[in-house]
């Protein structure tokens, strides 16, 4: 068990933790994509997971959700270790996934879509809720998933996790490709759901969008975190971070 | 006499109606191998050997249990369907992270052993199975005769094809079978048991198979070859439908029993053929199938 370290006086810094990765290891094939991956996520925390491409973080999303050929280390959600859990029992965890290349499904339709994940907790967002905050997709309910442009179908893979009672998000490049004025309903969907007390660990290349959001950032490369960054120290060590970005 | 072309209408709608009975059962066979390849990838080399189990289980079942029809028609694609589910489980399930193919291998084999098995216990003259008392003589149209069983064999199986496409199409279950089919990975980490779905998806294929074979056991010589010489038909239906597509897959086979049936009136010698005509003709200007999504 390690201890936790003291951490800046940020409140979220004393609620319990959601996710520890400890020496984290994955492989596709033969491929060692991830090389030790060491962080915590705190209830209620935004942390991003950000670097350059081709450095991890979208595998370590994926070796989280077991969706990695192999994997070796530890993966405690909820206090629960995940090593071998299978598959279809992370989610049931109150782990919800969105994917980098989104998953919407053409054969469903939007709603479809959005009640295809199978609710895994109770005080998952209701349809009208869901509606009420993506009103986009509610016009659309009826159209096939893949006939909504790049930002409604983000909408659209995020708001199917919300329906299922996840309080764990794990989001991948959300942002990718995606107009300013999505980008930026992006961010107040994730303002709101911080305000719902949701967990979230964000994969992101766009920094901008995400400095203002996080609470803490975590640095990948290779296959290892090499830096952790906590929003207060944000301003001091942007140049910094610029540098290990090439941003 | 009335005549169409100087062919006589009654022949004409004899071969049509035989059209469009050899089309239910190619579009229930067509319409399981679109199932299985959707969600396991596999072609299916053992749907014929299924459906001729379903038949001789049929046979079996009244000569040694006296399971009559009707409970036939009930039990033997539960008792085949498992037999399915045992196969997923304990041979494609080993096979199904290496080249699909190996799982075309594989079901080809377990055709020629379950058909060379039964070829070594009871020959290969077929024995006839009776048709159920109920459904025993027919009617007179006014311009032709329709066996009873005839038409209930249309609409069993009718009623069957659209049930699965209901199933699928319309539910819930139906819509993670989609999903599955799409994308399996992601339906795992959304929570979905996609194992299961697999096994279930392989055993209920299989029990469609079977379900024919007791519902062609009364017209066919039940034989342990009755399967491999129709599934050769029913790949080319696939082919021409579009693997993957439900609704093409009932609709294709209809529409090949028919086109058979009525080369059959015209010219006789061509009607083994005019399938596998009708296939070069799709494959050339609509690869992916008639009803079959570009890739």
């Amino acid at each position: 068990m390690t201890i936790a370290q003291p951490r800046d006086a940020g409140m979220a810094s004393t609620a319990p933790e959601q996710l520890r990765v400890t020496d984290l290891h994955a492989f596709y094939g033969e491929s060692h994509i991830l090389h030790g991956v060491d962080f915590e996520v705190r209830k209620g925390e935004l942390v991003t997971l950000l670097g350059r491409n081709g450095a991890g973080r979208t595998t370590t999303l994926r070796a989280i959700m077991n969706m990695v050929d192999r994997r070796s280390g530890s993966i405690v959600i909820d206090g629960r270790e995940t090593l071998n859990t299978p598959a279809h029992h992370i989610a049931r965890l109150g782990v919800g996934y969105c994917p980098e290349e989104r998953g919407i499904f053409a054969s469903l339709n939007v709603e479809e879509n959005l009640l295809l994940p199978p609710t895994v907790r109770s005080g998952g967002m209701s349809l009208d809720d869901i509606y009420a905050m993506f009103p986009n997709l509610y016009e659309r309910r009826h159209s096939p998933g893949t006939r909504l442009s790049g930002g409604e179908q983000q909408m659209l893979a995020m708001a199917r996790i919300l329906r299922t009672g996840a309080d764990l998000l794990l989001l991948d490049e959300i942002t990718e490709g995606l107009a300013p004025v999505i980008v930026q309903a992006l961010g107040e969907v994730l303002v709101k759901l911080k305000a719902r007390g949701m967990t979230v660990v964000l994969v992101e290349q766009n920094f901008r969008f995400a400095a203002p959001l996080a609470d803490r950032h975590y640095v990948m490369e290779h296959g290892r975190i090499i830096d952790e960054i906590s929003a207060a120290e944000l301003p001091e060590r942007r140049e910094h971070l610029h540098a290990v970005l090439g941003v | 006499m009335t005549t169409i072309f100087g062919i006589p209408l009654m022949v004409l709608f004899g071969q049509l109606l035989l059209g469009l009975i050899n089309g239910a059962f190619y579009a229930l066979l067509s319409l399981g191998l679109a199932v299985i390849f959707g969600l396991l990838k596999v072609i299916n080399f053992a749907h014929g050997a299924q459906y001729m189990l379903g038949a001789f289980a049929a046979l079996l079942g009244l000569e040694y249990l006296g399971l009559d029809y009707w409970l036939a028609l009930l039990v033997v694609p539960l008792v085949v369907g498992a037999l399915g589910i045992l196969i997923e489980r304990v041979l494609l399930r080993r096979i199904q992270h290496i080249d699909h193919l190996y799982g075309l291998l594989l079901t080809f084999g377990l055709a020629l052993i379950f058909e060379g098995t039964l070829v070594n216990l009871f020959g290969v003259s077929g024995s006839s199975y009776p048709v159920p008392e109920a459904l025993a003589g027919g009617f007179n149209l006014g311009f032709m005769f329709l066996p009873t069983y005839r038409a209930w064999v249309l609409v069993a199986a009718l009623a069957v094809c659209l049930f699965t496409w209901f199933m699928i199409e319309r539910t819930r279950l139906g819509a993670y079978l989609r999903a599955g089919t799409e994308n399996p990975r992601l339906m795992q980490a959304f929570g979905v048991n996609v194992p299961l779905l697999v096994t279930l998806t392989y055993g209920f294929g299989v029990a469609l198979a079977a379900f024919a074979g007791v519902l062609a056991a009364p017209i066919y010589p039940v034989s342990p070859t009755m399967g491999s010489s129709l599934l050769i038909v029913v790949f080319a239906v696939v082919v021409i439908g579009g693997m993957g597509s439900i609704l093409g897959a009932i609709l294709t086979g209809l529409a090949m029993g028919l086109i058979e049936g009525l080369t059959k009136v015209f010219y006789p010698e061509a009607a083994n053929t005019v399938i596998f005509l009708v296939m070069i003709m799709v494959l050339m200007l609509r690869p992916a199938g008639l009803f079959g999504k570009e890739a």
